[in-house]
């Protein structure tokens, strides 16, 4: 493990994408959820759960973007192409579902940019687990560039992982609503939680057992000593957090689901990163392949250690003012 | 439906397309959150209801144009990688961490101040509120200085040198970020943003004024306006005279496409044309009207000098004239209107007929859109302008393509186009349909819009000093 300059990156990019999936998550799950709202007023209510800060959460899918392209413009630039349809994709979603928050209160036509809310959710969630398992599959590079089919993307597996993800995001979704509402519509939640746990947590084991089978490396770092010693914390991890989860859900506790569900993310995401590693954009480009050159991460390494803090602490302001459980009565005319 | 385009054209039209989108909303948000933190900061200092009822109807409208700036802009930090692949791996770790820079330093400002900004005013109270609202407009003018400083490089660019995998490696980041056009076309853009922004004020102003002359906030946001016409407009003509100094210097041959010049002038007495059609396959203005000897002052220099045309640019190395040319008269036609405007709105001031100027108001509601037609027209003819290349001199259009197949291609610019018209037509509707309605209007919507607002503690015990809001 070399520390350098490259590395940090690879560290913060990595940071930067599960953040993203942390926070856009749960509001992504709230559009997935969405249909199942009850009533007008519990709709309003879900997507007013989110709305001071889901732009804020989607700006951690830029820096993802972007960040990539500035530190890794190789990985960026071979991945890209390779995942065409399913970016292409997510993007168009994600503008179908961002600006129904603003929408659906301008027209009599509610219903349309409900859907649109719901639709794109779900798109977008279920692109970003078929990249996800297209990059896990690797990705075939000719020279420095994309040297794959157009639809090599979309395999039986990155479809498994799609879903995983479209599950996944619906269980985070469920608990952010179980942490911010009260009543009917907490315990709606608290029953879909039970059961969106049960399939993500039974999708999650699926997609690990399959991930070896996926390339020679990863088998060799899941099954072979002595990295297997060290990789098994990360089952154990997850048995903890099931434990979490459940007896969070069945004691009536607000937020323990939604911070084991979150765990989930979190822990599943640590074990790509054990896959993966050094590799950028398995099988054959590692983190110093695509790395810029020193000067550009030098450079873009000051603003992310100065900035990012910072970001983090408005981040964690802007949701301690909205804290706290939700007022359907508030705000209507 | 698109059979016959290689994937080279089809992809330079399907980013032309996403960022002609997407830049009309930046170029209103960039004015709108300035406005806003004025009318907030004069609201605070005066206690004038007028200001308070101005700030609540343009956030509103501010929300849903910011909506559509971000997911339009999510779309364009991704399509450098999906269409421009061998751009993004060259130029890469040059405009990159500019780009990440502008991320860091101005996306998460605006994104994470936006929801005080729009719902906190009760929660946080006034000072905070304040405060959460500078932010946003400072950190939509973080990130055009970002941006521009980017897009500034890739038209002059400076500070690196060529490795050997073709790789733009920076050498000097002071070089890089202030290259020679960067803080040119920043006063420019910012300038534009700042006109779009007054021109739509102040047609709104206006349409409000034609229906009740004594509607005070129509009133005060009009008069806010025509301050910015009169007062703006000139140092934007000054601002674009400047700038295209410096593109004369830096990059002679987008001028020579902007002024129709195909022939050179050895001895001087260069024309300026005001009309012509540019023939690329002739090399030659057709039925051109010009004024001898204008084209020298128009670039500072005297009557006799003489000056090149596209005649010594090998034809490969030419922009496409027809575009440049007539883009930039749009532009340039526009921003004359806008400063007949300002003159006009200042002597119905001066003769205390400003809000019962019928016609002034009737022109104001005309002039309304014509900042984004400006905008864009200048856009057109900066960018196409630096054509046949991404990096000015160094790198080529055809050589910055993503390996990906035409029909891909052709497929998303299909599915770019359905979904912007459509999306962005709704939200431009909605925009319009609450611009039609007072500013005393409790509702702009059919309710006002998302409640955003949660907890168990009433805004009152948080800060004593609470003030309503709406």
């Amino acid at each position: 493990m070399v520390f350098d300059l490259a590395f940090i990156w690879a560290g913060l990019i990595a940071f930067a994408v599960l953040t993203y999936v942390v926070l856009d998550g749960f509001d992504l799950g709230i559009g997935i959820l969405f249909p199942f709202g009850k009533s007008e007023q519990d709709r309003d209510l879900m997507m007013n759960s989110v709305a001071p800060v889901w732009d804020g959460n989607e700006t951690w899918l830029v820096l993802g973007g972007g960040g990539l392209f500035a530190v890794f413009p190789l990985a960026y630039a071979i991945v890209m192409p390779a995942l065409y349809m399913p970016i292409t994709l997510m993007l168009l979603a994600l503008v179908f579902r961002g600006v129904s928050f603003e929408y659906r209160w301008r027209t009599k036509n509610k219903g349309l940019w409900d859907a649109a809310f719901f639709g794109g959710s779900v798109v977008a969630a279920l692109c970003q687990g078929i990249a996800l398992g297209a990059l896990v599959q690797g990705i075939e590079i000719d020279g420095r560039a994309y040297g794959g089919g157009w639809f090599d993307w979309l395999t039986p597996f990155s479809l498994l992982t799609g879903f995983a993800v479209v599950v996944g995001y619906g269980l985070l979704g469920a608990t952010w609503l179980i942490y911010k509402t009260e009543h009917e519509i907490q315990i709606q939640m608290r029953g879909y939680a039970w059961w969106l746990g049960a399939v993500t947590l039974g999708l999650i084991g699926l997609v690990s057992i399959l991930t070896p089978f996926q390339g020679p490396e990863y088998f060799q770092r899941w099954f072979n000593l002595p990295t297997s010693v060290f990789v098994m914390v990360v089952p154990m991890l997850m048995l903890a957090l099931t434990w979490a989860f459940y007896t969070g859900l069945n004691d009536g506790k607000d937020l323990q689901p939604f911070l084991s569900a979150l765990g989930f993310f979190v822990v599943s995401f640590i074990g790509i990163g054990i896959s993966f590693y050094p590799m950028m954009v398995p099988p054959s480009l590692t983190i110093w392949d695509a790395a810029a050159p020193d000067s550009s991460l030098a450079f873009a390494l000051v603003g992310a250690v100065i900035l990012i803090p910072i970001i983090l602490v408005y981040t964690a302001y802007a949701y301690w003012v909205f804290r706290g459980k939700m007022d359907p009565s508030e705000g209507y005319h | 439906m698109l059979d016959g385009f290689s994937a080279e054209i089809l992809a330079r039209v399907q980013f032309a397309f996403t960022v002609s989108f997407h830049i009309i909303f930046p170029a209103f948000s960039i004015g709108l959150a300035s406005y806003l933190a004025v009318l907030n900061g004069l609201w605070i200092k005066t206690r004038d209801e007028t200001y308070l009822t101005l700030f609540n109807y343009w956030k509103k409208i501010f929300a849903v144009a910011f909506g559509m700036g971000v997911v339009s802009g999510i779309v364009m930090s991704y399509q450098f990688g999906t269409n421009w692949s061998v751009f993004s791996d060259r130029a890469g770790p040059v405009v990159g961490p500019l780009m990440a820079y502008e991320v860091l330093s101005a996306f998460f400002l605006e994104a994470g101040f936006l929801g005080i900004m729009l719902f906190g005013r009760e929660r946080v109270g006034e000072r905070l509120h304040m405060f959460a609202t500078a932010m946003v407009a400072f950190g939509t003018l973080m990130s055009a200085t970002w941006i521009l400083s980017v897009n500034s490089w890739m038209q002059t660019p400076a500070g690196f040198s060529i490795a050997e995998n073709g790789q733009f490696v920076p050498e000097d980041w002071w070089a890089i970020i202030f290259n020679p056009s960067f803080l040119h076309r920043l006063v420019h853009m910012v300038l534009a943003a700042y006109l779009t922004t007054a021109l739509v004020v102040g047609a709104v102003g206006a349409l409000h004024l034609l229906r009740d002359r004594t509607d005070r906030e129509a009133r005060r946001m009009f008069s806010m306006a025509m301050w910015m016409a009169i007062i703006v407009t000139p140092l934007q003509i000054f601002a674009g005279h400047e700038h295209g100094l410096n593109t004369l210097e830096h990059q002679p041959v987008k001028i020579m496409a902007m002024e129709g010049h195909y022939e050179s002038h050895p001895d001087g007495w260069t024309p300026l044309y005001l009309f012509g059609i540019p023939n690329d396959a002739e090399q030659r203005l057709d039925y051109a009207v010009g004024i001898p000897g204008l084209g020298n002052l128009i670039f500072e220099h005297p009557l006799d000098h003489p000056t090149e045309g596209l005649d010594t640019i090998a034809d490969e190395d030419q922009p496409p004239v027809f575009i440049v040319f007539w883009s930039f008269r749009v532009m340039v036609g526009l921003g004359f209107l806008m400063l007949g405007l300002g003159v006009w709105s200042a002597w119905a001031r001066w003769r205390g007929t400003l809000f019962d100027a019928k016609w002034l108001h009737r022109a104001s509601i005309a002039m309304g859109p014509t900042g984004f037609v400006a905008v864009l027209a200048g856009w057109i003819t900066t960018e196409v302008g630096r054509q046949p290349f991404t990096v000015y001199g160094f790198l080529r259009t055809s050589d910055s393509l993503a390996p990906v197949a035409a029909p891909a291609v052709a497929a998303s610019l299909v599915a770019f186009i359905i979904v912007y018209f459509a999306v962005f037509g709704a939200g431009t509707y909605y925009l319009l349909r609450m611009m039609n309605k007072r500013p005393a209007t409790p509702n702009l919507g059919l309710r006002d819009g998302p409640i955003r607002t949660a907890g168990i503690t009433p805004a009152p015990q948080i800060d004593p000093d609470f003030i309503p809001g709406e």
